[in-house]
Order: structure tokens, then C-alpha cells, then sequence
């Protein structure tokens, strides 16, 4: 009986490593993409959320209570499998991307909100009693402000962003933790399969949460 | 819209009888079950200096912030300059340009520069070009005695410091009308003065100027026309010199018997 770590196992592993590339390069793109598609929605949501028009706050609030009070995976099963069925064909990887971008933008909108209101109300009341629109007043003048108190709860989504494109790999989604899971499954070498896998995912999110940890010191010291 | 106003004239100010830049007809303001403003009528004449005081919670501020709509009114009119902002669809945002406000908090953009704080609307809302709303910028922190504070940040100003930068930017938007909303009260007494020194120079230009205010010295020396205000009404109204030596209602003495002293 060889063990689940054989050295046998970690050599395969070591010959196929351009496998273990492609996943991991395939997460990075899927994570950056996803990440820009999550910052704009969360950015145009939460601004919409402490928007004075009430249309715009149910919209916001419609918004981020589907998306965060169902699973992730249902959500990604539902583009993967649905979007078809309405003519919209997609790569497997832009389906991780809309998927999961859209997820974290619920969290993010929340995060900007949360960060526009901790602003003083009187500096809007200044934008405004200089001729500032709502727009205007949010884009010049209290989003620049909030994005130094939302910066840290900001990378903590980064982290749970990367970690959460690994259910790409329920859809064959090309993603890190797919090729991993296909490469084990045809030679049964799970063993050194998920630990690379997990220390990537590691490399990955360490430093993110390292970051995030920085930033929220250097905000504290600043208050 | 200019006729609208023309019939419900009435408490002009002393400098031309029918001039009216701000006017307010039958402004009422609940917040719930509060009713801070009954039934409002005032208009300000151009270049008039009107001061506003009244103990706390009588409406003042309210009043000026209803002016500029910080404040919507439960019910009545605001019209500036002929531009009933009160209206639906109002061009409200334009209006404002006209008339520059003073906060109390001063309100300053702390992510901004003293000089890009003078800037910022002036480049971005008026469309003047960088290079002039600087140096219009610099002339007017000469003016508050600041153009040395240019390239520092709010955060590192005294309170007396920013409110005086706050006025700079409030004139950078060349405005028709200026609003201080109690601009001395948050600040040390030992900095009071320096930003009434700056508020004096300014009525003594030609700007019409509404403030909300506790400095009756200020008062006595600026005002055209004095209002006291008590629970949400005008109690009184008139000159300086009629209004702190012979007031006529009875809660004007009791307030003015507490304030000076």
C-alpha cells in the first residue's frame, strides 16, 4: 500500500507542472477580471444605496439581498446552465467571471455604502451648496474620502474573491482547482494535487490579507 | 416667475425697495412632529446685510438652509433672484452656484488641498480654467491673510484658519449671495475675531450677505436689518440700532437681557 504522499506522486506531479500553470494562470486572469467587473458593480450599487432617490435604494437593495442570501454555487450553476437557454453562449471562464464578480459586488456595494455613510454629512451639504450634483458630489468629493476607510474591508473581498473562483471548478471552468481536481482524478495522485493547490491558492491570498491587515492598522493610526 | 414675487413684496430691505434677491413666502419646515418654521415670509434686497439670531432651536439655521434647499421646505415658496428653486425641476444646482454658504463645521474637503479647495467647483462646475481659478484662488486666500497656506492640507489649519479658507472658498465662486450658518460658533474665542475681521471686510463690499449668528457686536457693526427669530417665527424685525436699544416684544428682551451683558 503506497501512501497518499508517495515521492512517486510529487515527481508526476513535478513533470506535469505546466498543468498546474495554466490552472494557476487561468485563476489569476479569472480573479482580476472578476475583480473589476465587482469593484464597478459594488462602486455603482453602493453609491445607489445612499442615493436619495428611493427607486435606487430598492434597486440597490433588491440587488445585494438575492445575491448575498444564495450560494454562490447555485448562482454559477444557474448562469452556467440557464444562459444558454436564452441564446447567450459564453466561455467557461467568462461565466466564472460574471459569476463571481457579480457575487462579491453585492459584498462590495454593502462595503461602499457602509463607507459613504461614515463620511460627514456636511461634506456633501458643502458640494452641494456649491452647485455639486449628486454624481458629482460622490465622484469628486465623498468617494475619494471613502475609499481611504473602505480600503482595508476592501482586499479582505479580494482574498475570499480568489479563494472563491475555485467553484469554477464545478463547471469545468479551466480555473486552478479544476485542472488540479481533473489531472488527480485520471492518476488518483490527489494527495500532492490539493496540497499544490492549496499552497498556490496561499501564495495567492497571503499577501492580499497581509495588505488588508496593513491597511487597516495604518487607518486606525490615522483616527 | 419675476411677477410671481412682485405682489408678495413686503419687508424689503433698507437698500432698494423692490430689489429682492432672496424671498420666501409661507416656508413652513416639520422635522416629524416638529414644526421649526411657521409660515415664513422674509426677502432679502440685493447687497442687504441681514443678520438672523435667536436662542438654539428657534429655526435659524433652518431658515438659512432653507434658503439654499439644504432644507426642503414642508410647504411655501424659495425664490432666488426671480428662480423659484422650490419649484419641480428647479434648476437648484445652478442657483447654488450663485449663493456660497459658510458651515458652522466649515466643512472643508480634507482630501484636498487649501488652494483645491478654492478650486475644485470653480474648475469642475463653472468651467473656469485651472490656471485662472488659481490664481483668482490665491488672490482670495490673500484676502483671508492665508496665501502662504496654499499647498497645506485642512487638517493641518487652526479652526479660525479653516473657516477663514472656507470663506475664500465660498468667494472663489464669485456668488451673488453669501450664507454663514453661525460660521463662529464652533470655533476657540481667541479665534473668533480674526474670522469677524474677514466677514466685517466683506460687507463692506458690495455682496449680499445672510448670517446666522450669536456675535452681537457683529450685528450692531454690519447689519442693515436685524431679525429675531423664536420657535419657529420671526419675532421681530429691523435696524440694529432700533432692534438692541429699543426691542418691542417681550421674548427679544429676555433673550438680548441674557446675551448681553
Amino acid at each position: 500500500m503506497v501512501g497518499p504522499f508517495a515521492l512517486f506522486k510529487w515527481e508526476a506531479l513535478w513533470r506535469d507542472w505546466p498543468v498546474f500553470a495554466k490552472g494557476f494562470g487561468d485563476t489569476i486572469l479569472a480573479s482580476v477580471l472578476a475583480l473589476v467587473l465587482a469593484l464597478t458593480l459594488g462602486i455603482i450599487f453602493g453609491v445607489m444605496g445612499s442615493a436619495p432617490w428611493k427607486i435606487a435604494k430598492f434597486i440597490n437593495r433588491i440587488y445585494v439581498e438575492v445575491i448575498q442570501n444564495t450560494p454562490l454555487v447555485i448562482q454559477v450553476f444557474f448562469l452556467f446552465n440557464g444562459l444558454p437557454h436564452l441564446g447567450i453562449m459564453m466561455p467557461v471562464l467568462s461565466i466564472g467571471v460574471v459569476g463571481v464578480g457579480v457575487y462579491h459586488g453585492a459584498y462590495i456595494a454593502e462595503v461602499v455604502r457602509a463607507g459613504i455613510q461614515s463620511i460627514h454629512r456636511g461634506q456633501i451639504e458643502a458640494a452641494f451648496s456649491q452647485g455639486f450634483s449628486f454624481t458629482e458630489a460622490m465622484r469628486y468629493v465623498i468617494l475619494p474620502q471613502a475609499a481611504r476607510v473602505v480600503l482595508p474591508p476592501l482586499t479582505n473581498q479580494a482574498v475570499s474573491l480568489v479563494k472563491n473562483t475555485s467553484v469554477l471548478a464545478l463547471i469545468a471552468g479551466g480555473d486552478l482547482m479544476y485542472y488540479a481536481d481533473s489531472w488527480s482524478s485520471d492518476n488518483l495522485y490527489y494527495g500532492p494535487a490539493y496540497v499544490t493547490v492549496a499552497v498556490l491558492y496561499l501564495a495567492l491570498c497571503f499577501p492580499l490579507a497581509s495588505l488588508a491587515r496593513y491597511l487597516e492598522r495604518r487607518a486606525g493610526a490615522a483616527v | 416667475m419675476e411677477s410671481e414675487g412682485e405682489s408678495e413684496r413686503q419687508k424689503s430691505g433698507p437698500h432698494r425697495e423692490g430689489d429682492s434677491l432672496i424671498e420666501m413666502q409661507g416656508v413652513n419646515k416639520h422635522f416629524g412632529l416638529l414644526h421649526v418654521l411657521r409660515d415664513i415670509d422674509l426677502s432679502v434686497g440685493a447687497k442687504e446685510k441681514l443678520v438672523v439670531i435667536g436662542p438654539s432651536g428657534s429655526g435659524k439655521s433652518t431658515l438659512i438652509r432653507c434658503m439654499n434647499l439644504l432644507e426642503r421646505p414642508s410647504s411655501g415658496k424659495v425664490i432666488i433672484n426671480g428662480v423659484e428653486i422650490t419649484a419641480p425641476k428647479a434648476p437648484v444646482a445652478k442657483v447654488r452656484q450663485s449663493m456660497a454658504m459658510v458651515f458652522q463645521q466649515f466643512n472643508l474637503y480634507p482630501h484636498k488641498t487649501v488652494l483645491e479647495n478654492l478650486t475644485l467647483a470653480p474648475i469642475l462646475i463653472k468651467g473656469v480654467a485651472k490656471a485662472e481659478a488659481d490664481e483668482n484662488g490665491m488672490a482670495y486666500l490673500e484676502r483671508v491673510g492665508l496665501q502662504n497656506k496654499a499647498h497645506a492640507y485642512p487638517s493641518q489649519l487652526s479652526g479660525g484658519q479653516q473657516q477663514r479658507v472656507a470663506i475664500a472658498r465660498a468667494l472663489n465662486m464669485r456668488p451673488e449671495i453669501m450664507l454663514f450658518d453661525e460660521p463662529t460658533s464652533a470655533l476657540d474665542p481667541e479665534m473668533i475675531q480674526e474670522v469677524l475681521d474677514v466677514m466685517v471686510d466683506l460687507a463692506h463690499g458690495g455682496i449680499t450677505m445672510v448670517v446666522v449668528t450669536h456675535e452681537m457686536g457683529f450685528a450692531r457693526q454690519v447689519a442693515d436689518r436685524v431679525i429675531f427669530m423664536d420657535e419657529g417665527e420671526i419675532l421681530e424685525a429691523g435696524p440694529p440700532e432700533h432692534f438692541f436699544s429699543n426691542p418691542s416684544h417681550e421674548r427679544t428682551k429676555l433673550f438680548l437681557s441674557r446675551i448681553l451683558r
